[in-house]
């Protein structure tokens, strides 16, 4: 029972991932009806935020310290980073380490921009291009990004640690009745998955109780016929798509210290973000969500030891398989609706 | 017996009874419209006839089979060819092209590898397809890719492609809705023409009063989701039950 | 001729004539100036490369070409047809007619499963259900199916390998009875030195001949069914076609293409990796399609060997080239182009490839050829006004 419990913690935070990249997906679909294969690059530049700003944050100046010296008998050259010269030794040591919660302010502009400028510069130019069209365009880019970020950072994965109050676990079984330490659960995944519900939360009640929100739903419905209404659809949908970058580089700052960041987690979690969609529904946003935790959970069930055991390799392809399944049984995915994208 | 058998269908959409006990008989080398106003539950029974739909009892047969829950490709294989509301044709393909492709369906079935062999050494469905444009006056288009015709000879060029077939029973599905009052003449000439040169049984799902007159032999009424009669055009027109079903719609 | 109308077979005479005088046309400057070895590609490393992917994208334009299906997956049918080849080679012999032929089937067995799943679904779903098969089959290739695979080593064949039919004295390389595919024949001629390989050789025959088969399934009425299905799947089934078994006769002959491709590839160098069914492996053959031109007979032909060639210059160039190529500007320009030009050159081919590819789809969505069309039209339309009198000649 409580290696039960572990699992789906486990899968919690990784379907909590799926879940934002799919939302972001399923946002820029419904409503721009564009499929976009760079999507997970978005999820990637947002992980690479982190990584810059930690690395501005440990920019460093080099003073000679006279009174000390190597070991080679010269005078000790003392690395200090500016940000501790600036805010005194403690507060800058403890605003390196909060680097990577820190990197949300950065990321959310950043991102909003980038996707900004992406729906405007390329994007736009393809809504009437037929989506093979769109699928091509936005796969080059993807590859683009991937490389520049192979150029810039290297294809090494690069370690972005939580602040040091995240580091432990904690004992979640404690608290529901089990063993002491049979439910060790690593604080920053938990931290991970409450960011994340809030995130969810966030967008849902943007859609659900503004009125933008509502004009974006009823977009996503019947574009033409709110088109007709007098609505500038395009500016709003230029939002969405900021929104939907900004949603997918969050997801990407606050999941590196659980999976280091390099060139290509972008198609990683592409490809699977993609199954993910497909499962949940084309178009249905609680079907992305939903999907999202559902093949998490799957996926950390599967890569159980006992489970590997009695099929080897089931942790690899689980997500594929339940994916072949659905559709199989279920065309349309979960909660997907008649119709979408189905030409 | 009617080439087209339809026997107490019925079909519920939630509460909304849609269709509730239809009988309808097509007679072989007739042409039988169904009419009725908005709502009446024109679509749904189209929507059965072609293997869509699954009525919730009652049976379809055609030519002594029944036609439910079967595929499009099935349906067309056992003699039924459809007209669509906006002509469906292949754009991207020639004139030529689009009216051999119905010859080898109707020669190879619903599936034939010939990967090897080339369309325009079949000397048979060459000719088949010549003869059939040379008889809706479009040979000298046959080189046209079909996305370029006008609207009128999209029409005509699908009508070519159900009727190269052979078709034991062609289905219009409201041939004229939307066209302007030239192409709806166009249209209704064309399928009189169709009709007294190959003698072929239609079956015409229409809500234009104007079209279903000038073309029908035998007429359906339907108004929610039941035939209210059934007579030939000339006993319709006075008949009391039917202006009431329009009423308000019989003007426009 | 050979089944063929006056002007396919044209094209196919020319397809031939470049495939077996590649050695020669390819290497236009004298073999040891600067020119020549920056830009000769008249090698046989290079050349099978050109003949081997040309005979993928040909594959893969039976599918994406004709039926409008865009699959993303299409290298894992290249990495399971290298599988298989190197394990006739470990099993049997060096011998490459078991080996390319178990590569075909192997990967026609694999593209009919993966087909009849991923074709129950069209558009970008397909697009995605292909990408998610290519993806799982390179996760497993690395994982547990390590005792097939070798996982990261990659697969090889090794002196204790069983190689049943091996007798003593056969070639310890691949070979075709005997004729092995690394012998060559050089012949020198002033400055120039061809170079001609067994290995290519083969490679392009089996070139010629799917391009051969590619031209007549193009003009069949199977290839002219594929085409009614991308234009109006709607009509296709109302005219009592089961549109199901047409798609996936497509998807399998485009994936045997494939595995012939990987075959042919481990026939060249006996070993593979799971590499070759990475998702930018799958990205590749989508451009050389896309840059040839999709749907056309000479597009993919023309796409892989130029995205091959292109691979070769610039994954070759590095910056002390490039320093020698800017030597007449001034320092300061000279540094700043090479700085520029750095990041997509040598390792940065791919940031290349990926712009490249960005590039033919928003400007020239129908690919060389097309764009070749234009080109001509635009002079034609030249000669037709400056002869604006002549009577016009109606369009076929």
């Amino acid at each position: 029972m409580d290696a039960f419990l572990l699992q789906i913690l486990n899968g919690l935070d990784k379907g909590a991932a799926y879940a934002l990249i799919a939302l972001g997906l399923t946002l820029i679909f419904g409503t721009l009806g564009v499929v976009n294969f760079a999507h997970g690059a978005l999820f990637m530049i947002g992980a690479f935020c982190a990584v810059t700003l930690q690395r501005i944050l440990s920019f460093s100046f080099t003073t000679i310290d006279e009174t000390r010296t190597d070991f080679l008998g010269n005078p000790l050259k003392v690395q200090t980073p500016y940000v501790e010269s600036w805010f005194g030794p403690e507060l800058g040591a403890a605003i390196q380490d909060w680097s990577v919660p820190l990197a949300i302010l950065m990321v959310i502009p950043v991102m909003f921009l980038f996707g900004w400028i992406m729906e405007r510069g390329l994007i736009k130019h393809f809504y009437t291009r037929p989506h093979a069209d769109q699928i091509l365009v936005t796969f080059g880019l993807a590859i683009v990004i991937g490389e520049l970020i192979k150029y810039f950072f290297g294809a090494n994965p690069i370690q972005t640690p939580a602040p040091q109050m995240f580091l432990g676990t904690i004992d979640v079984g404690s608290w529901l009745g089990f063993d002491r330490g049979a439910v060790a659960y690593p604080m920053w995944r938990l931290v991970y998955f409450m960011f994340s519900l809030l995130i969810i939360a966030a967008v849902f009640a943007f859609l659900q109780f503004t009125t933008f929100g509502m004009v974006v739903r009823a977009g996503m419905a019947d574009r033409e016929t709110v088109g007709l209404l007098g609505i500038d659809i395009d500016k709003r949908f230029t939002f969405m798509f900021g929104l939907a970058a900004a949603v997918a580089g969050m997801a990407g700052v606050m999941y590196t210290p659980i999976l280091s960041p390099h060139y290509n987690i972008g198609m990683d979690f592409l490809v699977l973000s993609f199954v993910v969609v497909v499962v949940g529904g084309m178009g249905s946003l609680p079907g992305a969500v939903l999907a999202g935790f559902l093949l998490g959970i799957l996926q950390s069930f599967a890569s159980m030891n006992e489970v590997k055991a009695l099929i080897p390799g089931i942790d690899q392809i689980i997500i594929y398989l339940i994916a072949i399944i659905i559709l199989l049984t279920r065309p349309r995915g979960l909660m997907g609706r008649k119709g979408v994208m189905e030409n | 017996m009617g080439i087209l058998e339809v026997k107490g269908v019925n079909k519920r959409f939630g509460g909304l009874q849609a269709l509730g006990n239809v009988n309808l008989s097509v007679a072989e080398n007739t042409v039988h419209a169904i009419i009725g106003p908005n709502g009446a539950g024109k679509s749904t029974l189209l929507n059965v006839l072609v293997g869509k739909l699954i009525p919730d009892s009652g049976s379809v047969m055609f030519d002594g089979q029944s036609v439910l829950g079967r595929k499009p490709h099935e349906i067309n294989q056992m003699g039924i060819s459809r007209v669509f509301q906006t002509p469906e044709i292949f754009s991207d393909l020639t004139v030529f092209e689009n009216v051999m492709i119905p010859c080898f369906a109707k020669r190879d079935g619903a599936f034939r590898m010939h990967a090897l062999e080339s369309v325009f050494h079949e000397k048979d469905i060459k000719a088949q397809a010549e003869a059939m444009l040379a008889d809706v006056n479009m040979l000298e288009k046959s080189h046209m890719v079909a996305s370029s015709l006008s609207r009128g000879d999209k029409r005509r060029l699908e009508m070519a492609m159900c009727l190269v077939q052979d078709p034991k029973l062609l289905l219009l599905d409201e041939p004229t809705a939307g066209m302007a009052r030239a192409d709806t003449e166009n249209t209704i000439a064309l399928l009189k023409e169709i009709r007294t040169k190959r003698g072929i049984t239609m079956a015409i799902i229409e809500h234009d009063m104007n079209v279903v007159f000038s073309l029908a032999e035998r007429i359906t009424v339907l108004a929610q989701g039941t035939p209210l009669v059934e007579d030939t055009p000339e006993n319709i027109k006075g008949h009391p039950k039917v202006r009431e079903a329009y009423l308000g719609e019989a003007q426009v | 001729m050979l089944g063929l109308n006056k002007s396919d077979f044209k094209l196919f005479l020319i397809v031939c004539l470049l495939a077996l005088a590649a050695p020669i046309l390819l290497n236009p400057f004298p073999t040891d100036s600067a020119l020549g070895q920056s830009f000769n590609a008249g090698y046989p490393a290079l050349m099978q490369r050109f003949v081997i992917f040309g005979i993928l994208v040909i594959g893969f334009n039976i599918l994406f070409g004709l039926t409008g299906y865009l699959s993303f997956g299409h290298a894992a049918f290249l990495g399971v047809g290298s599988y298989a080849a190197v394990w006739m080679f470990k099993l049997l012999s060096y011998n490459v007619v078991p080996a390319i032929l178990l590569s075909v089937v192997v990967a026609g067995v694999f593209s009919v499963v993966i087909g009849y799943v991923s074709l129950r679904r069209s558009g970008i779903y397909f697009s995605i259900l292909t990408l998610a098969f290519a993806q799982m089959s390179y996760q497993l290739a690395y994982s547990v199916l390590t005792p097939i695979t070798n996982g990261e080593t990659g697969l090889q064949v090794y002196n204790n390998d069983p190689q049943i039919l091996m007798r003593a004295g056969d070639p310890t390389v691949p070979h075709l009875f005997g004729w092995r595919m690394n012998d060559k024949t050089e012949l020198s001629m002033g400055g120039w030195n061809f170079v001609f390989e067994n290995g290519y050789y083969l490679a392009a025959i089996f070139m010629i001949i799917s391009f051969y088969l590619a031209i007549r399934i193009f003009r069949s009425p199977f290839g002219m069914m594929l085409r009614a299905i991308k234009s109006n799947q709607t009509r296709m089934s109302y005219t009592g076609l089961n549109t199901k078994p047409y798609m996936l006769a497509a998807f399998v002959i485009s994936g045997m293409y494939a595995g012939l491709a990987g075959g042919l590839l481990a026939a060249m160098d006996p070993l593979t990796g799971a590499e070759r069914m990475f998702w930018t492996a799958s990205g590749e053959i989508v451009v050389m399609a896309i840059l040839g031109g999709v749907g056309t007979l000479i597009g993919p032909v023309l796409g892989a060997g130029l995205i091959k060639y292109l691979e070769n210059i610039v994954s070759k160039i590095n910056d002390s080239i490039l320093h020698s190529w800017f030597a007449f500007m001034p320092d300061w320009l000279d540094n700043l182009l090479v700085g520029i030009i750095h990041p997509f050159i040598g390792k940065g081919w791919h940031l290349t490839l990926g712009l490249l590819f960005m590039a033919v789809v928003i400007f020239l969505p129908g690919g060389l050829v097309q764009g070749g069309q234009k080109i001509g039209a635009l002079f034609n339309r030249k000669k037709k006004s400056d002869a604006a009198d002549g009577a016009t000649k109606p369009a076929e």
